[in-house]
């Protein structure tokens, strides 16, 4: 009788398309507008993916990677004396303003490495090298940078030379980066340089990278370090979920994107939960004929989740391939966010999937109550 | 509970005593059965006629199980319909009884030879070996070569020999006809209870037919005439063409 179900649903094509197109949006809206959002907090975060570090030390009042509040040179030392810290080194980060050969300004997120180790380097050099920031004026530039200054007509490779706050910098190399939040450039350079391009202040430690001893945990230094008085510390981890975290508390990214969600799941169970139960009342004489020829509640039961999951699963199936179809395409171009992680399209699925049971659900209701005897009226 | 159904020719198949049925309305109920009493012998088409809203549906429902009566005792080859279960008597009908609507409700999706497959599929025939047989039994009624189509694309009488292989295709003992003229006009009618009659007609098994369509009485070998939910005449066809 499952065969006869799918018949009758596949032939069904005007409901069929209806059901499959109401439920492919429902799964398009929900995924595409859930994964936008996780592109957005994977943004938030590029500092703490693009920099490797188990252990972040900041200002005791610092909430996230992006907020910064200077510390003194003084707390590397401070750092170093904590048990469990195999090295300590300092880092700085701002947002400088640099001035490109035509005049025109573009605000870029320094990164000052440390001199001696070059800890927290870029991850991936496409041209060029990491100890040519040993030359004089040098600096890392990342692709994204590249690109922006490419549309404006400017061609950034290395030997290029700009100012930042009125300081010569020249390009060594580019590197692939994670794009930031407000996709604006990276650039790395030595922590000493980096205080000289900066505007100066009483304090200009952003942060102290760490490596925990052997044997040691992150998350157990980081509680250790974050008891010296006016120090916070994070394992990476901890830093990375922190900072998604406040981003969902402080500002109205959830409430925008959760509200396409659930408008999405409030089009699915209106188009599908309808489109289901009108084929549903369309098919009750000939259930109830069924049910006098001898079918069972059970296996109307079967038949019609049946129905109803088998347009789930292509409706959802679609919908995420869809997204994922954009998902490509915005991955090439790089400039709306988008990530994808695997518990979104399990999540959806299992929405989806509740959707059509309720669909079922209600379609089932009038079965029950449908008395076999009425196909003789 | 299932045991083997055994029928001679004019052996009792189907025995109704002093069914009462009633349908709430208010403070008193509405009688569609009063106190009938009836019997449908095998090996012969019986007819149960009268006017409309006389207990002619409701007598059909509660002989084949999709509705249940008041009090009474309702026997179908030698079985008590009364005292099975909901399960029991589902399964008793999936097995033994063959159903011939008045709106034919055969499913618009399906092709014919799937329509006519369903009976076997319920009983758990693979749907391959259930459409073949359901071919079989349209092409002996004349529709071989349409058993790919779909209903709508035939006529009323091409549909209601689809629905006569639907119910012959399990070879059930007792066939329900409910008004199978009702959808026809008067020639297509004609033909599809000759085809019934030719068709379903054996020793060992009991066809009832509910109408109140007079030009079909011809057909019968038994006639019960129900008035008001009471069976007031019951004899041999000819007699009652005869009165």
């Amino acid at each position: 009788m499952l065969r006869i179900a799918l018949l009758m649903l596949f032939r069904d094509r005007a409901k069929y398309v209806m059901l499959v197109g109401g439920l492919t949006f429902c799964s398009l809206l929900m995924t595409q507008q859930t994964s936008v959002f996780c592109g957005i907090m994977l943004w938030t975060t590029a500092t703490v993916r693009n920099i490797d570090a188990k252990v972040w030390v900041f200002d005791a009042k610092v909430e996230q990677v992006n907020e910064v509040i200077p510390l003194r040179e003084i707390e590397v030392t401070r750092v170093r004396s904590v048990p469990g810290v195999e090295w300590a080194v300092p880092l700085y980060l701002g947002i400088e303003q640099a001035r490109l050969g035509d005049g025109s300004f573009q605000n870029v997120q320094l990164t000052g490495l440390d001199t001696a180790t070059f800890v927290g380097r870029p991850m991936e050099i496409l041209k060029g090298r990491v100890e040519d920031l040993r030359l004089p004026d040098a600096v890392i530039i990342d692709q994204v940078g590249v690109e922006k200054y490419r549309k404006k007509g400017i061609k950034i490779d290395i030997g290029t030379s700009f100012e930042i706050n009125d300081k010569r910098a020249e390009v060594v190399a580019i590197c692939h980066e994670n794009r930031s939040f407000l996709a604006q450039p990276y650039v790395f350079t030595t922590y000493d340089r980096a205080l000289q391009f900066a505007k100066p202040q009483r304090k200009m430690l952003s942060c102290v990278l760490v490596e925990p001893k052997p044997g040691v945990s992150p998350q157990e230094l980081a509680a250790r370090i974050s008891r010296v008085p006016g120090l916070r510390a994070f394992a990476r981890d901890d830093l990375f979920w922190t900072t998604v975290r406040w981003y969902i508390k402080n500002t109205g990214i959830p409430i925008s994107f959760g509200t396409v969600v659930i408008m999405g799941m409030i089009v699915g169970i209106a188009i599908a939960g309808q489109t289901f139960y009108l084929f549903i009342l369309d098919n009750l004489r000939y259930l109830a004929a069924l049910k006098a020829m001898g079918a069972r509640m059970p296996i109307l039961t079967a038949m019609v989740f049946l129905q109803s999951f088998s347009v789930g699963f292509v409706g959802f199936g679609i919908g995420v391939g869809l997204t994922t179809l954009f998902g490509l395409k915005v991955l090439k171009l790089e400039t709306p966010p988008f990530f994808m992680p695997w518990q979104v399209p399990v999540a959806v699925a299992v929405i989806i999937m509740l959707i059509c049971s309720f669909s079922a659900l209600v379609g089932l209701r009038q079965i029950a109550k449908l008395e076999p005897a009425v196909v003789f009226k | 509970m299932s045991h083997p159904i055994t029928a001679s020719e004019n052996s009792v198949a189907v025995r109704v005593e002093k069914v009462v049925k009633t349908f709430p309305n208010g403070d008193t109920p509405t009688y569609a059965l009063r106190d009938v009493s009836f019997t449908a012998l095998a090996g012969q088409l019986t007819m149960i006629v009268g006017p409309s809203g006389c207990g002619k549906t409701t007598l059909l429902s509660v002989i084949c199980g999709t509705m249940q009566t008041d009090s009474g005792r309702i026997e179908v080859f030698g079985q008590d319909i009364g005292g099975m279960s909901d399960a029991e008597v589902t399964a008793f009908r999936s097995r033994n009884v063959g159903f011939i609507f008045q709106q034919f409700n055969l499913i618009p999706t399906l092709t014919l030879a799937e329509n006519a497959s369903i009976p076997l599929i319920l009983q758990g025939w693979p749907s391959r070996k259930a459409e073949e047989k359901a071919a079989a039994v349209l092409t002996e009624l004349g529709l071989g070569t349409r058993i790919r189509s779909f209903p709508r694309q035939l006529s009323g009488g091409q549909q209601q020999r689809v629905a006569i292989a639907r119910a012959l295709v399990h070879d059930p003992r007792l066939i329900i006809c409910d008004e199978p003229t009702a959808s026809l006009d008067a020639k297509t009618g004609h033909h599809a209870l000759e085809l019934l009659k030719e068709s379903a007609c054996r020793p060992d098994r009991c066809v009832i037919v509910v109408t109140h369509d007079s030009r079909i009485f011809s057909f019968a070998d038994w006639i019960a005439e129900m008035e008001d939910g009471r069976v007031v005449k019951s004899c041999p066809a000819a007699e009652y063409r005869h009165a």
